[in-house]
């Protein structure tokens, strides 16, 4: 599951064992090897209370895990807190400003308390962050005037005031229309493609699948799979289903067998029979090739490739409710 | 959103002046601290604290008592009530510098711990609860340091709210009455000039005295994420502390306890101000703020911040 192979340099958030049990006994993390590879645009995925925020906040140092270990941008935590933090923007449950602040104040206030920064420079990087979200024009506004929309785009703004090696975006589309979120997922790309490391949370699949390049899952405090999101959709559950007459059935499925195919079941509908199995590790054409050479009438030939979505419903239970 | 070009500047915002990376500690100098980082907090700490309306607010509350008392003052001074009231009140209209200390008497039971309570509560649970004391945190701002700027912000806060206080009381003082050389409680008179230290004396004493109850607030701001609880606890501990102070039966406790020694600023109104009293409030304060800013420390430095 995890990528026990890579070098902790490759990677900018490396977990281990990582769990976190509160103090009323409820376990919202157990033991999760996180690997988000450097460049990877990593989709965290996961209903509502699976535990995505939590491990975010101990990715961040907000709150501090019952065991395993944490390395941010390669420096473990909580140690390198002071190090990695400053290369890391960071949207974590929402966003949160003074309400009697513009919206620019607020990024003043944030931009004062890194040490690391430039004052010189904040006016200029303050406004290229309120440009690139495209709220350059409500930059005077009180906060709290500020519908969710804005909201989450100041919180943005925020996590880009300085050039970040890696953001943690947690929810960056919640509270955003159809238009924002695919702005959202377009700054993602350009980030991603300028060379910063993003972890996405979301529990809406369809949201941010689009930009990832690998995605992890996570249900009731446990990560059930991670890696590229090409290896979790092609890996060896697609499904080939072959429609032949119904009388050829029998022979059909035999000739599956033979290429060495778990047997098939039979599914028959009037005059035509579809067999469905694991396609495996075996090449479609040569499925057809050999139906085909047997003399069988190959009516139809489909291979099903599991969605994302599917994977997921199958992983976290049917629909995306409240894990708990 | 604009294309605009993130790795263009991504080298220029991360190289330091060279002057700030000499004397960082050793290790990944990739992202020294700059000169005057903590200044900088100190200072977004203060604007936030004296530009907000609520503060403004209650500063002008407090300025307001001087203000009022000193019209009463001037309206009754020639009928039979003149001069009834609290301590020092019937010696105003003689000298409007002595509005300065009958204005801090008043507000010291009170406007000034409920001040105080507001101004120190807020602190962190304010931030908690409006969320942004998580991405303070992961700004990175260390704990600790992020605790001494809302602690010294708070400090701050109680300082201009007894100099609010004093400074309105003597203008008021002042352009009702007049000022003139300063009658001591012995009844002897020193000059002006020796009167106007004395009262700033008083200002800065009163002003320390309430540093035990900024880091009792700390405290209490640093157990929720409710500030209005931690609001109420800080003026309730103020309030009981003057409840035992005024039992007898309690009389060993009373030098400890902190509003104790509040109302010892009288002593500068002596001909020889004795420093043993002052000192001795001004230690009892220092040790009520090296517990409550331990107690704040510790727990601020290891909670989980689930806000």
């Amino acid at each position: 599951m995890s990528e026990g192979s890579a070098a902790s340099s490759d990677l900018a958030v490396r977990t281990r064992g990582l769990t976190k049990r509160f103090r009323s006994g409820q376990v919202a993390v157990a033991g999760i090897d996180l690997a988000v590879p450097r460049g990877a645009v990593y989709g965290f995925l996961g209903p509502n209370g699976s535990g995505k925020t939590t491990t975010i906040r101990m990715l961040l140092g907000l709150v501090a895990p019952t065991s395993g270990e944490i390395e941010l941008l390669g420096q473990p935590l909580p140690g390198g807190l002071g190090l990695a933090l400053p290369r890391v923007g960071a949207l974590v449950e929402g966003p949160a400003f003074h309400p009697y602040l513009v919206g620019r104040a607020n990024l003043e206030r944030l931009d004062a308390a890194d040490a690391t920064t430039d004052p010189r420079t904040r006016a200029a990087r303050i406004a290229a962050a309120l440009e690139r979200v495209g709220l350059t024009a409500a930059a005077g506004k009180k906060y709290r005037q500020y519908s969710l929309g804005m909201k989450q785009r100041l919180g943005l703004a925020a996590a880009l005031l300085r050039p970040r090696d890696l953001l943690l975006l947690d929810e960056p589309t919640n509270g955003l229309d159809p238009q924002g979120t695919r702005e959202v997922r377009t700054l993602v790309r350009e980030l991603a493609d300028g060379g910063t490391t993003v972890l996405v949370s979301s529990h809406l699949l369809s949201e941010i699948e689009q930009v990832c390049s690998h995605i992890g899952i996570m249900s009731r405090g446990n990560l059930l799979v991670q890696g590229p999101r090409k290896d979790l959709t092609a890996t060896g559950r697609a499904e080939l289903r072959v429609t032949t007459s119904a009388g050829q059935a029998g022979h059909a499925a035999q000739a599956l067998e033979g290429l060495g195919l778990a047997g098939p079941t039979v599914r028959e509908t009037g005059a035509t029979a579809v067999l469905s199995t694991e396609l495996g590790e075996v090449a479609p054409e040569k499925v057809s090739q050999v139906i085909v050479s047997e003399g069988i009438d190959l009516i139809g030939l489909e291979v099903r490739r599991p969605t994302l979505e599917n994977l997921f419903v199958e992983l976290t239970g049917e629909g995306f409710d409240v894990a708990r | 959103m604009s294309l605009a070009d993130q790795p263009a500047d991504r080298t220029g915002a991360r190289l330091a002046p060279p002057a700030a990376a000499t004397g960082t500690p050793s290790g990944p100098a990739e992202l020294p601290t700059r000169r005057g980082a903590t200044a900088r907090l100190l200072r977004s700490e203060l604007g936030l604290v004296l530009g907000r309306r609520r503060n403004q607010v209650l500063l002008a509350g407090l300025a307001a008592v001087p203000l009022l008392m000193g019209i009463v003052l001037f309206v009754t001074q020639d009928t039979p009530v003149a001069g009834q009231g609290p301590a020092f009140f019937d010696r105003v209209t003689g000298n409007g510098l002595f509005l300065v200390f009958t204005s801090l008497f008043v507000c010291l039971p009170f406007l000034l711990p409920l001040t105080i309570g507001i101004a120190s509560g807020d602190a962190v649970a304010g931030e908690a609860a409006a969320g942004t004391l998580r991405y303070l945190l992961v700004t990175p701002v260390p704990r600790t340091r992020l605790l001494v700027a809302k602690a010294l912000g708070a400090l701050v806060f109680a300082a201009c709210a007894v100099l609010a206080i004093a400074v309105m009381g003597l203008a008021v003082g002042a352009a009702l009455f007049g000022l003139d050389d300063v009658t001591l409680l012995s009844g002897d008179t020193i000059p002006l000039a020796e009167g106007a230290l004395r009262a700033l004396g008083v200002v800065a004493y009163v002003a320390l005295s309430l540093t035990g109850l900024v880091a009792v607030g700390l405290f209490f701001s640093t157990l929720t994420e409710v500030p209005v609880a931690a609001m109420a606890a800080t003026v309730v501990v103020a309030i009981v502390s003057g409840v035992l102070d005024a039992l007898p039966q309690l009389s060993a406790i009373h030098p400890g306890l902190l509003t104790h020694h509040w109302l010892d600023f009288g002593e500068f109104l002596r001909l020889q101000v004795d420093a043993g009293v002052l000192l001795e409030g001004l230690a009892v304060q220092a040790a009520w703020v090296v517990v409550f800013g331990a107690l704040a420390w510790s727990r601020f430095t290891t909670a989980d911040i689930s806000s």
